[in-house]
């Protein structure tokens, strides 16, 4: 019971309520399907993102470069879709963006997992590398006008309808890759050895080497994991937004990253769940859009998420550092 | 093993110290061959817009901004830790202080008192760098925040607080006399390399003459055997924070000055800068090594090829991409000397290493 109230899933799922319950308090018409659906769609890509940031955490690194991953992927995937003439052929982009991705993702790897070099500024690195490279070489020219497969992708919904009082709501199919990014993950990190070899690396590089996991191996599937994500998580955005922006998308690391460690997941690795991620993405979607509902203008959007940050890892570590003297 | 982290030698062998000192110097020496290679090669490409002395007032003026960063991100990673607020801190430095300049200074214009509203803004300025620097080495080091989280969390609320208040609009207007410290030149000489001369000197003398750098040398290397050693792991973290803050402050009142103005959004690209140049200089992320002297070379290797890739007209992009490739392969090529792979990435915060 005690670990239940001081683990962060439950601190962050009460900030959830707390902050609802004051919204809907300030404007009753917070709580509706429609402020449900758009919810989630905005979480979509963030949520993608941020599963693949905390399998990183887990296995003990961290990763800043996954915006530039997707930006790169999603823009070059649609240039090449223009390029070959296969505008309608939505499968090709999902493709070729993942595989971009995956290739971006084993650079970091190579510098990370072969080398053995710092991740957080091997990834700051890449980071400015990929975009660089994409401005330069590929272009920085916005595609307003993208594929009309991409275009039938962002009409295409689960279900669709409207409220008793008029407003239209709708989620879209892209929700299901964010479904399937949670469920493989999930999948991966609880039922397979290769994910209880993500979580003892990320708990010790040393002892998981000593009991005969392949540490070198298992970051390298790590980063390219987060490659692949990144790069559908990409050519997601672009078709949600009708638009291939090179500029898009990087800057966001940072709310990515803090969602996922509001969500529990620790830097020192070992540590991170799916529902906390989840949660955690949860809170900074309802910050990033209902922040005005509660009379809180937009731009106290980044004091919250710093405060969040520092109160989401402070409380752990304080308590933990408490444990250790009590115990000492 | 590499020749640095070779145990005190055995009495009556005075070999793995020569070595060491050697290895030291030979990186420098490295370095400065570097320096000097991309000033030549740039002379020779450009000679009509390289080697001349506009270009070197230029540069001169340009550099000191990021170049003080940069000293502020060495001190952070000389603990082992990092400090991703310094473009936030600097950014809300200058801001309060752009807000005291604009609340006192045109009542003050035309009298003898405008000096000293510009000495009451610059102290206004640093004294927000050394508590946001405060509240960093507070966070990493008593609530055990490992330090790439707690700066960023606190840049976070640095850049957040200086968009709150100005809106995200750039603060204007301040007295003819508060140029001189970002465009001003003394005896031919840019007063912002000024600045930034003195600070270097003032960081090296701290860390290589006094009890504080010692310690702080020896804490980035080994925090267990420092704690045991008796030397206080967390006040010493907190202090070099606060030290990295006041730098930012002062970095953002020597780009305010320049820039004649302030505002929320400035500066980000240095993030990135100053922690290439820090890597490049030889600073070891993983704490504990790193001269002012490898710094001062990397900021001026940095600064020629800027300005050369300009006059061959690379676009920012292209240079986004050397910059991002540059701190790879400096990282490669260090790597092989420095790498401690033994120690997990992430967990870099030397206060959490001793009470684990």
């Amino acid at each position: 019971m005690r670990s239940l109230l001081t683990r962060n899933e439950t601190l962050v799922a009460l900030i959830i309520l707390a902050f609802c319950a004051m919204t809907a308090a300030v404007d009753p018409r917070f709580l509706s399907v429609t402020t449900l659906t758009d919810l989630i769609r905005n979480g979509i890509v963030i949520g993608m993102f941020a599963i693949g940031v905390m399998l990183v955490l887990v296995s003990g690194g961290i990763d800043v470069s996954f915006t530039a991953v997707a930006a790169f992927s999603m823009y070059s995937a649609t240039k090449l879709m223009v390029a070959w003439g296969v505008g309608d052929q939505m499968l090709v982009a999902f493709l070729v963006s993942a595989l971009l991705g995956l290739t971006l993702g084993l650079v970091n790897a190579v510098f990370i997992g072969w080398l053995g070099l710092p991740t957080l500024i091997v990834t700051l690195g890449t980071l400015t590398a990929f975009r660089g490279f994409l401005l330069t070489f590929v272009g920085s020219q916005l595609i307003t006008n993208v594929p009309p497969g991409m275009r039938a992708f962002s009409r295409s919904m689960l279900f669709r309808g409207t409220t008793a009082d008029g407003a239209f709501f709708a989620l879209p199919t892209a929700v299901l890759f964010l479904v399937g990014a949670v469920l493989v993950t999930w999948f991966i990190l609880n039922r397979t050895m290769l994910g209880r070899s993500i979580v003892a690396m990320g708990g010790s590089r040393e002892a998981a080497a000593r009991v005969g996991v392949n540490v070198r191996a298992i970051q390298f599937f790590v980063y390219g994991y987060v490659g692949v994500l990144s790069g559908l998580a990409g050519i997601v955005h672009a078709s949600l937004a009708r638009v291939a922006n090179p500029f898009d998308l990087v800057g966001l690391e940072l709310s990515v990253i803090a969602a996922v460690v509001l969500g529990g997941a620790r830097l020192t690795g070992g540590h991170g769940t799916i529902t906390g991620t989840l949660l955690g993405v949860a809170l900074i979607v309802l910050i990033n859009n209902s922040l005005i509902m509660l009379g809180i203008p937009s731009t106290w959007q980044n004091v919250v998420i710093g405060f969040l940050i520092l109160l989401g890892t402070g409380v752990p570590a304080w308590q933990a550092r408490r444990r250790a003297a009590a115990a000492a | 093993m590499p020749p640095h982290a070779v145990a005190p030698a055995p009495a009556g062998s005075r070999r793995p110290e020569l070595r060491r000192v050697l290895a030291a110097n030979a990186n420098l020496l490295r370095l400065l061959a570097i320096t000097v290679a991309i000033f030549v090669v740039m002379s020779l490409l450009r000679p009509e817009l390289f080697f001349t002395w506009g270009n070197f007032s230029s540069m001169a003026f340009q550099f000191p901004e990021f170049a003080i960063l940069s000293l502020a991100m060495m001190l952070a990673m000389l603990t082992g830790g990092i400090d991703l607020s310094v473009i936030g801190l600097m950014n809300l430095s200058a801001i309060l202080a752009a807000l005291v300049l604009g609340a006192l200074a045109p009542a003050a214009a035309g009298t003898g008192t405008v000096l000293g509203v510009i000495a009451l803004a610059i102290c206004v300025a640093v004294a927000t760098g050394a508590a946001g620097g405060l509240l960093n080495g507070l966070c990493i080091a008593h609530l055990g925040i490992p330090p790439i989280l707690a700066t960023l969390g606190t840049g976070l609320m640095f850049t957040g607080i200086a968009i709150v208040i100005t809106n995200g609009y750039a603060l204007l207007g301040f007295p003819a006399e508060f140029s001189v410290i970002g465009n001003g030149s003394i005896a031919w000489i840019p007063v912002p390399l000024l600045i930034f001369a003195a600070l270097a000197v003032l960081v090296a003398l701290l860390l290589n003459r006094t009890a504080f750098g010692l310690r702080l040398y020896l804490m980035g290397t080994n925090p267990m055997a420092a704690r045991f050693a008796g030397i206080d792991n967390a006040g010493l973290t907190v202090r070099t924070y606060l030290l990295s803050g006041t730098l930012a402050a002062i970095a953002g009142v020597v780009l305010m000055s320049r820039a004649n103005s302030a505002k929320a959004d400035y500066g980000t690209s240095y993030l990135l800068l100053s922690i290439l140049i820090a890597v490049l200089g030889g600073i070891n992320p993983y704490g504990g090594f790193g001269r002012v002297g490898g710094l001062v070379l990397a900021v001026l290797a940095l600064q020629f090829l800027s300005s050369g890739f300009n006059m061959l007209q690379f676009s920012n992009f292209a240079k986004e991409f050397i910059w991002g490739v540059l701190l790879l392969v400096v990282m490669v090529v260090n790597g092989m000397k420095f790498g401690r792979p033994a120690r997990p990435a992430g967990a870099e915060s030397p206060t959490n290493q001793n009470r684990e």
